[in-house]
């Protein structure tokens, strides 16, 4: 995977003498302080990262931590006081006047929390409205329009003005708009913060999918943990204009790198975080098909268990053996294919742990995690699922 | 010491001075403008007078109809019908005309200078006290200079009422802009908008609704000077009412009174209807 976008050092002080104010930041002055005493507001602090094409990166933080200052950095909407921001690797700070504009017509486009539409314009005028700045034909940007506006299902609202809309719908105007565009970069400041939760889960589902088939580097602003974490594959924790932590959910939730971030997270629903993958231990107990029943019963008493699972040659699932079914298999002279129960439920590796919980109550016997052709990857015990939803703090 | 020292800082001098110098520099810079606006209003006023008088009255009533409601259509057409029945038609489509003139003059010049103040704190912070003092200084008072530039008539009477009028078009278009949502701003420059896309496409029809209500202002504003511009020798429904004062006429007072009120009721409704019509699609969509 390579770069799309890389921050080093970005800081954002708003002020008469921002220069002025770094310094003092520098030297430790917290941002009150810097405030009460120069009237300087510190934005952003020494943000540095990288984000991957193609990803889809959340910055994450609570009102006034610098979230979004730090993404209005991304298009210069606020021009960074020092630090670079280099996209494909040219450092866009340095752009004059019409390179930004070029930059800003065709390589990033973002969406904004009130949505920020145009209410003098129809749903479809909207849309256009960026491929209208470029200076595109009529019919040409109208047809682009139509064709994203039909992507986020608004078919029929062309003629509509904005207020005429829910808010769901609004927002789905944004992003269509942001999307006809076409641009590398999309910049979604809070996207869905202003919807009511039905609908916000719905949109979520839905960028999810958006994300899926385009494959853009979407740059993502939330306050929730829980989206973040379901949305994101990387996720920055930003507090008062600094960054805490960059890692992927996983990393987040399993090493926080500081109280703040501890107690952040603290709520949140791992179930809807944790896949089976991430809970799942190695296979152990299995006994292959031509081995037979007494090699069965031997691995079982050797491992100290009840059941075991039972693979061909290619470690394919085939089914499960419990030591009572293999004791009498023996004595009434059977093979494993026949005493064996194939009635085994498995998951995939990507499946969160709240859709497995209701198998794991259901099941005697442990779950395995198989890929798409079956074969064994891991497996899954009651107790695996109730650890994964402790959170690790606890027990420090 | 109770009576103020006998000094003198002749300001008022010093403006005369400044008058006179533009009245004999300027002289065709001024007779530029003269031309122009008098054969404006002149064009106009011919223009209105060719309208047949039931045309007039119709289109009144459909003006109202559409931008207010029918009882509104209904009732400005009567007006206009009373004011035909007061034998001021001709009046009435000169006090039209030069109001007319004016407003377009003004907007011509306080549209932009209300942009200008938008964006620029420095001309912002120059134009207001000039703005407030335009507002504050009695109407009268512009009468006088304009006479040093412009022959008696109808253009001085243009000229000092664009003065008068022009502050509420510049102070609302200026709000307007600055009050256009920051995110709807922010998004037209995520886009790449250069600043007249953004001005023309975004902050002007943004901003359009408040200064529709400027200029709602600057008409009543232009219809009242219309009328003191009678002094000036400016014709129309104010100089029946100056020629009602000297004659102690009351009945020609009152008529040509309440048709500059019927005018005023119009023009105010109309306008009023056409800012709400913008309004309509910006309620809470920003």
């Amino acid at each position: 995977m390579t770069v799309k976008l890389k921050l080093e050092n970005v800081s954002k002080i708003f002020g008469p003498r921002p220069k002025k104010a770094i310094s003092m930041v520098e030297n430790g002055m917290p941002k009150e302080e810097i405030l009460a005493k120069t009237g300087h507001t510190v934005g952003v602090y020494n943000a540095s990262m990288e984000i991957m094409e193609g990803e889809t990166f959340v910055i994450m933080g609570l009102s006034g931590s610098g979230k979004s200052t730090l993404i209005r950095c991304l298009n210069l909407l606020n021009r960074p006081t020092s630090g670079a921001i280099y996209v494909d690797g040219e450092n866009v700070v340095d752009y004059n006047k019409n390179q930004l504009k070029y930059y800003r017509q065709k390589k990033i486009a973002m969406v904004f929390q009130h949505f920020g539409l145009f209410s003098h314009r129809t749903v479809l005028e909207n849309i256009e409205y960026g491929l209208e700045v470029r200076g595109m034909s009529k019919e040409e940007r109208q047809a682009i329009a139509q064709k994203h506006l039909e992507t986020v299902g608004l078919k029929g609202y062309e003629n509509k003005y904005p207020d005429e809309l829910s808010g769901g719908m609004r927002q789905r105007v944004g992003i269509a708009r942001a999307l006809a565009n076409d641009p590398d970069i999309l910049l979604m400041d809070e996207p869905f913060s202003a919807l009511d939760p039905l609908i916000r889960r719905e949109m979520q589902l839905e960028l999810l999918d958006i994300q899926n088939r385009l494959q853009k580097t979407i740059i993502f602003i939330t306050h929730d943990v829980n989206e973040a974490f379901k949305i994101g594959d990387r996720v920055a924790v930003m507090k008062n204009g600094k960054v805490e932590q960059i890692g992927t959910p996983e990393e987040i939730l399993d090493k926080p790198a500081s109280n703040y971030i501890s107690e952040f997270i603290r709520d949140i629903d791992r179930s809807k975080i944790l896949q089976a993958e991430h809970i799942m231990t190695k296979p152990y107990g299995l006994v292959s098909l031509k081995d037979g029943l007494n090699v069965a019963t031997q691995v079982m008493r050797e491992n100290g268990i009840s059941s075991a699972f039972v693979t061909d040659r290619k470690r394919q699932i085939q089914g499960i053996v419990t030591i009572d079914q293999a004791i009498d298999g023996i004595k009434q002279k059977k093979t494993l294919q026949e005493v064996m129960s194939t009635e085994v439920k498995t998951v995939r590796p990507d499946d969160y742990v709240q859709d497995i919980i209701p198998y794991v109550l259901d099941s005697k016997y442990p779950i395995v995690v198989t890929d798409e052709d079956l074969t064994i990857k891991g497996i899954i015990l009651r107790v695996h699922v109730l650890a994964s939803l402790i959170s690790d703090n606890i027990e420090e | 010491m109770t009576e103020f020292p006998d000094v003198r800082i002749p300001i008022g001098d010093g403006v005369e001075k400044f008058i006179d110098f533009l009245a004999s520099h300027f002289d065709a810079f001024f007779d530029f403008i003269f031309v122009i606006s008098s054969s404006l209003i002149k064009g106009l006023e011919a223009g209105l007078l060719a309208i047949p008088w039931w045309l007039f009255i119709v289109i009144i009533f459909l003006l109202g109809w559409y931008f207010t409601n029918l009882y509104g259509g209904i009732l400005f057409s009567f007006f206009i019908f009373l004011i035909g029945t007061f034998d001021l038609w001709p009046e009435t489509m000169t006090t039209i005309s030069i109001v007319l003139i004016s407003v377009v003059l003004s907007l011509v010049i306080g549209i932009p200078l209300g942009v200008g103040m938008a964006f620029s704190k420095v001309m912002s912070t120059i134009m207001r006290p000039i703005l407030d003092a335009m507002q504050t200084m009695p109407s009268f008072v512009y009468l006088i200079p304009v006479i040093f530039f412009f022959p008696l008539g109808n253009v001085p009477a243009v000229i000092a009422t664009i003065i008068y009028a022009l502050p509420p078009v510049i102070r609302l278009t200026e709000l307007g802009i600055r009050n256009v949502d920051e995110e709807v701003v922010e998004s037209a420059q995520s886009f790449g908008s250069s600043t007249s896309q953004m001005l023309m496409k975004v902050q002007l029809p943004q901003a359009l609704p408040t200064i529709m209500a400027g200029i709602n202002q600057t008409t009543m504003m232009a219809l009242a000077m219309a009328v003191v511009g009678s002094m000036v020798g400016a014709q129309g429904l104010g100089e029946r009412v100056l020629y009602a004062i000297n004659r102690i006429d009351i009945s020609l007072g009152f008529e040509a009174g309440i048709s500059i009120v019927f005018l005023a009721i119009i023009i105010d409704r109309i306008t009023g209807g056409i800012a709400r019509r913008l309004q309509k699609h910006r309620r809470d969509a920003a």
